[in-house]
Parts: structure tokens; C-alpha cells; sequence
């Protein structure tokens, strides 16, 4: 089943009289469980793709179908509440609150979720998801307290607090060296392995993307490989290019 | 209600995470609105203690001046003209029912000696024994003068607390005999202490008399020792000084001229007649028979102006409280002024926060927070700011009045509106001018804001 439906998406902006062109009909899918990697230049179209994916944006034309809700033609406001629900982001510099407790920055998300359980609850669920990427002794720490993997990886719990359908990892290890990165792909391989939750990799970087199953490339805002994932009876190693030709067929 | 809590803690918690800057920014507000507080406290206090004044001089009470003495067109002012006598008050006491008691009054202001020690005391009242129940004064020591003093021109005097202190430093001055322009008096009590008037006079600074002493023993006195013509020319304190200066306008009698031709001084005249009225409703009634006996006492005929003025220490209160309440209400709009000052300051650190905080804005709208959600989270911080700043200011205010009242023993007056009034106008004021900073915040774009630097 398809978590992500895009349908000839484009998204032009105006810069003063001249429209620049940045999606020029973009069509891609991605399957429920599926660890999916977003790979382009700078000036690819990559991170516009990226925040229409993550409701932020919306395309100037073209249908996009997030968990069966059509994003396209929502308000701001509607966005809004899916971005809480469904979408947990994980961003390149963190983007924790300052001199505010690792448990507190997990909470954040909660604080605008439309019927919460009880407190007690998100706190206990907080508290649990902390252990689970292994800073259960550190949840009363600041971030300044912490290591860059950590601070990260407090980032990913908070993306999990609300039980998202989609993780959406913006250069995840942009800002960390290679072997807390490493640590940090496992953590998001385990995810979508043991939980089979569904995450999209956004990089430059190859060895960031071969973490993934299925690499998207994008160039000049058009998808240049891997929009769809083929059928499962042709999965095998080195599908990446072939899939890639298919693509370009279809198009 | 649950999520305004949350959104409420949001706020708070985001306040905590800068301290020092949110005190800074509350501070406009706590002077603000300890001045506020503290400016309507001592203006409360210095209207009742006008009021109190006022009942402690005997409220209902009602003075007739004489009116002004007109030559050639040329007025000589209020209480020039020689128009009231001691009969005049008398009948004031006896034929107005609405007059509880009247007493004449003359004044004057001379030195009194006694041995070594001389004063000059604020008030030489020479009056009735009326006077004391209409000023409402008990004598502590000794006896009032009475009827028969005044009638017999006895020469017996009471003195007020500020005289006994001045002229008698052993403390006894009962039997005692004072000088008055060489005029011996015998001191037959002493009066209640009374303490300053709405003036700010010493009230106790008195000497009181019976007027026919003062007017026909004391004054006429004076007045047979001095040359009328020439008196009239010593205007100037420099003629004093320069004796051989001074211009004789007429030629200065000689010691047999003066003993041929007296001058008519003693006028039975009297310079006002203090008047009490049982309660201050039956005062314009008062006022309204005083009016009509005078005038058929002076002969006016109708349509000629009265020549007398009665005047009511309700419109002195009056006029005093209006001052007083004028006086406070300018202070207040200062203070309301360092209020909006004040403002101005939250919305500045605001905006200053907003920008700031910008990548935070970001980030909570990314995980779901609602254009709404955001300006009520600034909103509220505002407000927060603000209330805080209210309470410590009613505080300092309350501090400020009271230190006010004990180092500066200014009467102070507990506000309740003032202070319900000021935790309003300051979460007004986080209301307002949080307003725009958080509005701003809220139309940020999230892509935006969290790619801000």
C-alpha cells in the first residue's frame, strides 16, 4: 500500500517578473515500511520536493496523497495538524529547544496534538521512547549537555512522539562526524526494520543513502531514478539503475 | 481550558528560559505601575486628611465678611468695607432658626510680651464665648472667657498650646499676665490642642479674647498712639529703615495738635461674624436667612447689592478636595505615561524575542503548532510579563506609599480600585502590545523560520 502518492507535481516560485521553475512534474511513491533515500544536488529541487512532502509547502500543481488524505488541497491549518500526526521530523542542526530538558523537547510535538491522553501517558511515553535511543539517563539533560549524536537522537524521539506514519530525516548526519552518523543510520535502519516504520532519507551524501532500500535521484526537478519501487518478485541487488531506466521509460 | 493551560506553561517555561531579559522588560511595567499605585494612594490620603481638616476646624461652619468699600470707582477689596457690628451676630444667633450659634469676630495681629519672652501669634481672635462651640474647641486648663467678660471689656484672655510653649516655658500659665500692646491680659485657660489647619497653619498659634477687649482696649489703643495721616504714607519697609527719607505728604502734627483733635477710632465694627449650622444639608437655608436679616438690618433696598459676603467652608473643602483630586489625577496620567513607556519596552523585547526565536517558531510549526497556537503562546508570554510586572509593581507601590507615609509622615489612603485597576491596565497592556510581536511571529513561514539564521 502506498504511504506516498505524487502525481505531476510542480512548483514554480516568483522571484520579481521571472517565474523560476524548481518541480517540473514530479511523480513518485513510496511504500508503507519502505526506507527510502532523497538524493540530489543543491539547486536540484531536492529540499522543495522535501518540504512538500513534509506538508510545509504546497505544489503549484499536482496531486499529492499522504496516508490517503489529499495534502494538495489542504489549508494551512489542516497541514498543520498533519504535520503532528503523521509527519515526525528529524532536522540536519536538531533544532532543540535551548536550556530546555531532553524530555521536555520530546514532549514539544504533544503540546499541539488535538486530543492528547493524559499527561502522565505522554510522559511515560517520552521517557520510554528516551531509552529507547538510549539516553534514558539523560532526559533531564540540556542540550547543551549533550553530544551532537545525542542531541540528534533526542530529535528522532521527538519525531516518534506522536506516532507518525512517516519520518522525514533532513540531512540527519549533516552536522555529525562519521561515527556518531553511523550510530544514527542504525538507530533509523532499526526503526524501520523492528517497527516498520516508514522513513525518508534526505542527503547528498551516498554513504548516507546506501542505508537505504531505494534511492530517488533528483536533478533539474525532474526525478531522474528510482521513483517507484518495482514490483517485489524483480527485487534483487543492483535493481537501482534498472529501476531507474524503467522510470524514464514511464516518463 | 486544558490547552490554554499548556499553551499557559509553554509560556512560562519560555520565560524561565531567560531570566535576566524578562525581569528587564518587566521593569517598565513594575515602575509603572508603582507609581501609579503609589500616586493615587497619597493623593487618596491628602483628600481625607483635607476632609478631616475640615470636619476637625467645625465642619458647618459659615463665615459673613464684610463686603467692599467703593470710591470713585475704585473697589478696596473684600472685607473693606465697615458694615457688620456685634449686633448683627447677635441677631444672627437669635432670629435664624436654621443658625445653631453665631460669634463676632475681630482680628488682629500684634506682639505679646511676657517678662522676658515676646511672640507674635498667628490668630488674635477677639470674639465671643460662642466661638468656642462653633470651632468646636474644648479648654483644657482653667475656664473660658464669658458673657459678662465681654460685656465688662474684662481684660482675660485663653490661650492656645502654641502661645503657652513660646511665652511660658515653665509650662503654668494660668493667673498669668501677658502684655498686649502694653495692655495687661490675664490668662484664665488654655485650649485643647488642635494642630495645623488645611493651610497649613498652626491652629494652636491663638490668642482668643473677648472683642470688645481687643477692639476697645487693645486696638483703639494702638491706633490713638499713631498719627492716621501719617501712618497712611508709611507704606514701604525702606521708610523704616531711612527714617530721614520718608515723605511727610502732610505736615506731621504736633503732641498738642494730636491731644485737640482724637481721631474717631472705635468703631464698633467687627471683622466677621463666624457662623455654625446644625448639619451641612441646612446650610443654603442658613445662607439664605442670613441673607435676608442682613439686608433688612443694612437698610438695602431691593436691587441695590448686598454688602456683606457669606462664605461656606464646604466650598473651601470643596475647592481644596477638587485641587487635591486635580493634583492626583496629573500625577496618575505621569505615571500612566511611564506605563505606556513601559509598553512600548514589552513590545520592543518582543519583537526582539520574535526575531530571535525564530528558528524555535519554525520548529513549532513543523511539529504541528497552528498559526494561532503561536500567537497566543506570545500573547500570553506578554501577559505573563505584564501581570508579573503588575503584582511586584503593586508591591514597590505599596512600599513607596508607605515609605512615603513614615519618612514624610504624608497621610496615605489604601487603594482597592487603584490596584484591580492596575492588574487590568497591565494585562491590557500585554495584550496590546504583545499583540503585533506575536502576530508577526505567526505569519512567519515555517520553511522560513527554521532555515533562519
Amino acid at each position: 500500500m502506498n504511504l506516498i502518492t505524487v502525481e505531476n507535481i510542480m512548483k514554480t516560485y516568483h522571484l520579481g517578473s521571472s517565474d523560476v521553475q524548481v518541480l517540473k512534474g514530479v511523480s513518485m511513491a513510496i511504500q508503507t515500511g519502505e526506507m527510502v533515500a532523497l538524493m540530489g544536488a543543491s539547486g536540484s529541487g531536492k529540499t522543495t520536493l522535501m518540504n512538500i512532502l513534509g506538508c510545509l509547502d504546497r505544489p503549484t500543481s499536482g496531486r499529492y496523497i499522504l496516508d490517503g488524505e489529499e495534502i494538495s488541497r489542504m489549508s494551512a491549518n489542516q497541514r498543520a495538524s498533519v504535520r503532528n500526526t503523521k509527519i515526525g521530523f528529524v532536522f540536519q542542526n536538531f533544532n532543540l529547544l535551548a536550556r530546555t530538558s531532553a524530555l521536555d523537547n520530546v514532549l514539544l510535538p504533544t503540546t499541539y496534538a488535538e486530543n492528547t491522553v493524559s499527561t502522565k501517558a505522554l510522559y511515560e511515553r517520552a521517557k520510554a521512547l528516551l531509552d529507547r535511543v538510549g539516553l534514558g539517563d539523560r532526559m533531564h539533560h540540556e542540550p547543551s549537555q549533550l553530544s551532537g549524536g545525542q542531541q540528534q537522537r533526542v530529535a528522532i524521539a521527538r519525531a516518534l512522539v506522536n506516532n507518525p506514519r512517516l519520518v522525514l530525516a533532513d540531512e540527519p548526519t549533516g552536522n555529525l562526524d562519521s561515527h556518531t552518523s553511523e550510530d544514527v543510520l542504525q538507530s533509523f535502519e532499526k526503526l524501520n526494520r523492528q517497527e516498520g516504520m516508514t522513513i525518508l532519507l534526505v542527503t547528498h551524501d551516498p554513504t548516507v543513502a546506501s542505508h537505504a532500500q531505494r534511492i530517488i535521484h533528483i536533478r533539474d526537478g525532474l526525478i531522474e531514478a528510482g521513483a517507484f519501487q518495482e514490483p517485489p518478485a524483480a527485487a534483487s541487488a543492483g535493481t537501482i539503475s534498472e529501476s531507474a531506466q524503467t522510470t524514464r521509460k514511464k516518463r | 481550558m486544558l490547552k490554554l493551560a499548556t499553551t499557559l506553561k509553554t509560556a512560562l517555561r519560555a520565560l524561565r528560559r531567560n531570566p535576566m531579559r524578562s525581569a528587564l522588560t518587566t521593569l517598565g511595567i513594575i515602575i509603572g505601575i508603582a507609581a501609579v499605585i503609589s500616586m493615587v494612594q497619597i493623593g487618596e490620603g491628602s483628600s481625607v486628611a483635607i476632609k478631616k481638616t475640615i470636619e476637625n476646624m467645625g465642619a458647618n461652619t459659615l463665615i459673613v465678611f464684610p463686603g467692599q468699600a467703593v470710591s470713585a470707582g475704585v473697589s478696596f477689596g473684600g472685607g473693606s468695607a465697615v458694615t457688620l457690628t456685634s449686633p448683627d451676630a447677635a441677631a444672627v444667633a437669635r432670629d435664624c432658626p436654621s443658625v445653631l450659634a453665631a460669634a463676632p469676630q475681630v482680628n488682629g495681629r500684634m506682639q505679646l510680651v511676657r517678662g522676658s519672652q515676646n511672640w507674635v501669634p498667628q490668630f488674635i481672635a477677639g470674639t465671643s464665648p460662642a466661638y468656642f462651640t462653633i470651632r468646636d474647641w474644648p479648654i483644657v486648663e482653667g475656664r473660658a472667657f464669658n458673657n459678662s467678660d465681654v460685656l465688662g471689656v474684662n481684660q482675660v484672655c485663653d490661650v492656645g498650646q502654641t502661645v503657652v510653649k513660646e511665652l511660658f516655658p515653665s509650662g503654668k500659665p494660668l493667673g498669668k499676665t501677658i502684655l498686649v500692646q502694653n495692655v495687661p491680659l490675664k490668662v484664665i485657660g488654655v485650649l485643647a490642642k488642635k494642630g495645623a489647619n488645611m493651610m497649613g497653619m498652626d491652629q494652636d498659634d491663638i490668642l482668643v479674647l473677648p472683642w470688645t477687649t481687643l477692639k476697645f482696649r487693645i486696638s483703639a489703643k494702638a491706633l490713638q498712639n499713631q498719627n492716621q495721616s501719617t501712618a497712611a504714607t508709611s507704606t514701604t519697609s525702606t521708610d523704616q529703615l531711612y527714617p530721614e527719607t520718608a515723605q511727610n505728604l502732610y505736615p506731621v502734627p504736633s503732641a498738642s495738635e494730636q491731644t485737640d483733635t482724637p481721631q474717631p477710632v472705635s468703631f464698633p465694627n467687627i471683622n466677621s461674624i463666624l457662623v455654625a449650622v446644625p448639619s451641612t444639608s441646612q446650610i443654603p437655608q442658613a445662607i439664605a436667612e442670613i441673607t435676608a436679616l442682613l439686608r433688612q438690618r443694612h437698610h438695602l433696598q431691593p436691587g441695590q447689592p448686598d454688602d456683606f459676603n457669606i462664605r461656606n467652608m464646604a466650598e473651601i473643602s470643596n475647592a481644596l478636595g477638587s485641587t487635591s483630586r486635580m493634583m492626583t489625577n496629573l500625577l496618575t496620567g505621569v505615571a500612566l505615561i511611564s506605563l505606556l513607556v513601559g509598553g512600548v519596552g514589552i513590545m520592543n523585547i518582543m519583537l526582539v524575542s520574535v526575531t530571535e526565536r525564530t528558528r524555535e517558531i519554525g520548529l513549532r510549526m513543523a511539529v504541528g503548532a497552528k498559526p494561532r497556537d503561536i500567537l497566543s503562546q506570545f500573547i500570553l508570554e506578554a501577559i505573563v510579563l505584564c501581570l508579573f510586572g503588575g503584582a511586584l509593581g503593586i508591591l514597590t507601590g505599596q512600599a513607596l506609599s508607605s515609605a512615603v507615609q513614615h519618612l514624610l509622615h504624608w497621610p496615605i489612603e489604601l487603594s482597592m480600585p487603584a490596584m484591580i485597576a492596575s492588574v487590568a491596565v497591565s494585562a491590557a497592556v500585554g495584550l496590546i502590545f504583545g499583540y503585533y510581536p506575536a502576530w508577526k511571529a505567526s505569519r512567519l513561514d515555517p520553511i522560513d523560520a527554521l532555515r533562519y539564521e
